[in-house]
């Protein structure tokens, strides 16, 4: 069977801040505008809408995909919310892709939006009851805590050093100082890492993302319509996705086996025979500066406990030979959880249509790849676009 | 373009119950999965991918997800969640096979509300935090509101109502998986105490635990499977509006919507439908959805029950399984629940409850208090 061929062909995105003055329906709202604007569309040209958003926790709303409908242009429409934790925001636009690639529906606007700093003290809070009611919970753990086992395992396994992995965290703060929508972009040696405060050993503050309040947003359309609205579509020509247990400390945390498996099957479907040659731009998610590097092993971009080695060599910078996270990425732009990794697929998006600014990657690539990660060190989402 | 078509090949319930202290949420899923596999004749191998149904607030985590995998067999595997009614995730599951990339897809959606301590206090936190929280209403009053405004606009009595609840609850007698079979009279209802005018207590369905798992497969591989198909002919959901003020009160308006979707991919009309499931999560529910349906005309509906024409061996048969007032009340499991059991009726597997020369079900289903999200399935043999 001939699959249908879906593009994205337009896209919106909020700045991304600390504590938004607008509501989360609010921000929704302003990332379907500009989105829709940016093609020439009114909603009425939107068929249906996915949503998607990360624990109700955040905002303190149950449902919130009730909430946030009117705001997500989801109003009388086949409206539906999506979710697979950290990694919905590469899932929405999967979500979407299924609504359109089944012939059900010619357009779809995908949202995503996150407004964390409605969560008291601050949304760290939201997270203590992801784990297990009996086995994990009355050992109090945080999140912090579990990346820190996870990150501390990757650099024993391979004898990487925090300040190599530091690097992580300069390339992708500065590359954010060219993004409009950026909350901590700056100019950060491997010494200011290094000498950040500690919060749970590996991990000290400048090697997170900040929490944050965002939306994002993106258009989808059949071929036969795409080029009504633009003469430059970015096709979605690959999706993966794979949850692993969620008995996470049962597995090896040294690599993301699921992502693996996400990526074979987006890979498989874009037709991609040597993803670190054919993949020349990526967005991988880095919510904390080890998990570009933990990722990109997982995509297959680089061999296991050698991506470090491609950050060192300039290979990842924007200049380099293979990008990663031109954008700024979550350490840089922010981190409203399924906001980010819509930004990630609108990065490319804009890179593969040569529209990214002073964020611009030379030599006009063809192919790049967002993805995004969540549940309990658990989910892997993948998206491969061609221009 | 033409579409794959796609079908139901496999269906596993537990029963469902007014508290299971004995099993955790995991094992009630994984009875509902491992039956559903054995219906449709697959294992978790030959599955492509899952699709669970689970609201954060309802299942006690910050990221539900994270659990859906193990009890179903989806380790490692394309595994989703969607935060809404079951029969959304059904429209999800249909979607990908229309892709054309996957073939098999499982769906599964479970209620274990005995461990909600706090019910009435999670269902607030679904109001607008700004706008309608603070009046502190109960969703009851809400419904309540609902069912004054659909009273008003179609004559409809709350005698009427009440005859919904001892139709239903009746029914379920016949069902041997529903947690709230009884024989009650229309006084009983209106008799029981007031909640939120016009709702009295046995208006209102009662809470149950209990879950369900379907498999869906492409037409063009059923070859490779034993289940009994049971055809989605059109697949419809939608929702109005968020927030209490601006809605249009009485009419399930999102319903109507949904149905239209449904009918038209299905290229059938309401006349053609044999017998529906439909939400009866409050009494006026039921008459309020088979009206926004299509299925009679407005203000119709009461008097439709009244004949007996919704009733078992009537022309109409509506939520002959007992709905969420017999069966109980299974929140995102809901839907589920009401396309499992039009799929026994299609089979002709529904025993006593069986409606004879059944060949179109619908089954229908809305989020509740305070949404407006609807959706509908209608489905053949």
């Amino acid at each position: 069977m001939k699959r249908r061929r879906v593009a994205i062909i337009g896209a919106g995105i909020t700045k991304f801040m600390r504590r938004a003055q607008e509501t989360g329906k609010e921000l929704s709202f302003e990332a379907s505008r500009m989105a829709l604007d940016s093609c020439n569309m009114t909603l009425d040209d939107i068929q249906c809408v996915s949503l998607g958003t990360a624990p109700d926790a955040f905002d303190g709303v149950h449902m919130k995909s009730e909430y946030l409908s009117d705001g997500a242009g989801g109003w009388r429409k086949p409206y539906m919310r999506n979710f697979v934790g950290g990694g919905t925001g590469v899932f929405a636009p999967i979500h979407g892709w299924f609504h359109v690639a089944s012939g059900m529906f010619d357009t779809c606007l995908v949202v995503t939006s996150e407004k964390m700093s409605t969560c008291h003290p601050h949304p760290q809070g939201a997270f203590l009851t992801i784990f297990d009611h009996t086995t994990e919970q009355p050992l109090k753990p945080t999140l912090i805590w579990i990346f820190a086992l996870e990150m501390n395992r990757y650099m024993t396994t391979y004898g990487i050093t925090k300040e190599q992995i530091a690097l992580v965290s300069v390339q992708n703060k500065r590359n954010a100082l060219d993004h409009p929508a950026a909350q901590v972009a700056e100019e950060v040696t491997v010494e200011d890492v290094l000498n950040s405060e500690v919060l749970a050993w590996p991990v000290h503050r400048l090697d997170i993302s900040p929490a944050s309040d965002g939306a994002a947003a993106v258009i989808l359309a059949s071929e036969d319509v795409a080029y009504r609205y633009t003469d430059k579509p970015v096709w979605i020509d690959g999706v993966g996705w794979n949850l692993d247990t969620a008995y996470w400390a049962t597995r090896d945390l040294y690599y993301p086996r699921y992502l693996e498996k996400a990526a074979r099957m987006a890979y498989d479907m874009a037709g991609i025979k040597e993803p670190a040659r054919e993949i020349e731009i990526a967005e991988p998610y880095d919510p904390f500066n080890y998990k570009m590097l933990h990722h990109m092993e997982g995509l297959l971009l680089a061999p296991r406990g050698k991506a470090v080695e491609l950050v060192e060599k300039g290979v990842t910078a924007r200049t380099g030979d293979r990008p990663m996270c031109p954008s700024g990425g979550a350490l840089g732009v922010g981190n409203p959880i399924s906001a980010t990794g819509l930004m990630k697929i609108i990065e490319i998006f804009l890179q593969l249509r040569g529209e990214a600014g002073k964020r611009q990657v030379p030599g006009n690539p063809r192919c790049g790849l967002a993805q995004a990660w969540g549940d309990l060190m658990q989910v892997g989402t993948v998206v491969v676009m061609r221009a | 373009m033409k579409r794959r078509r796609v079908a139901i090949v496999g269906v596993g319930t537990t029963a469902f119950r007014s508290v299971t202290p004995d099993v955790s949420y995991r094992e009630l899923t994984h009875e509902a999965a491992v039956k559903a596999y054995l219906d449709a004749g697959v294992e978790p191998k030959d599955i492509d991918g899952f699709v669970s149904t689970a609201e954060d607030f309802l299942e006690g985590y910050s990221i539900a997800d994270e659990y859906a995998p193990d009890q179903i067999g989806g380790v490692l595997k394309p595994v989703q969640t969607v935060p809404g009614d079951a029969i959304q995730s059904l429209a999800v599951a249909a979607m990908m096979i229309m892709t054309g990339e996957f073939n098999i897809v499982a769906v599964q959606a479970m209620s274990k509300a005995s461990n909600m301590l706090t019910i009435p206090q999670m269902m607030n936190f679904a109001l607008d935090p700004v706008l309608n929280r603070p009046l502190n209403d109960s969703v009851h009053f809400v419904a309540g509101l609902d069912m004054q405004r659909y009273m008003h606009e179609t004559g409809t009595t709350k005698e009427q109502c009440a005859q919904v609840v001892v139709k239903n609850r009746r029914n379920a007698l016949l069902n041997p998986v529903a947690a709230y079979g009884c024989d009650m009279r229309v006084d009983h209802v209106l008799n029981s105490p007031w909640v939120s005018a016009p709702l009295n207590a046995l208006d209102i369905s009662q809470h149950a635990d209990g879950a369900v798992a379907l498999v869906l497969a492409a037409e063009d591989i059923l070859g490779s499977i034993s289940g009994v198909p049971v055809w989605i002919e059109g697949i419809g959901w939608t929702s109005e509006a968020a927030s209490l003020e601006s809605r249009e009160w009485g009419a399930a308006l999102s319903t109507k919507l949904a149905a239209q979707m449904a009918f038209k991919q299905a290229g059938m009309v309401p006349g053609d439908i044999d017998f529906a499931e439909v939400c009866d999560e409050y009494s006026f529910s039921e008459l309020q959805h088979i009206e926004a349906l299509g299925l009679c005309g407005s203000g119709q509906a009461g008097h439709l029950l009244e004949s007996g024409e919704t009733a078992l061996g009537g022309a109409l048969p509506i939520n002959v399984s007992g709905g969420a007032l017999g069966v109980g009340h299974l929140f995102e499991c809901s839907g589920a629940y009401k396309v499992a059991e039009v799929c026994a009726q299609l089979r002709g597997n529904a025993g006593r409850l069986q409606i004879k020369d059944a060949e179109v079900g619908l089954a229908q289903s809305w989020r509740g208090v305070p949404s407006t999200t609807s959706a509908v399935v209608i489905l053949t043999n």
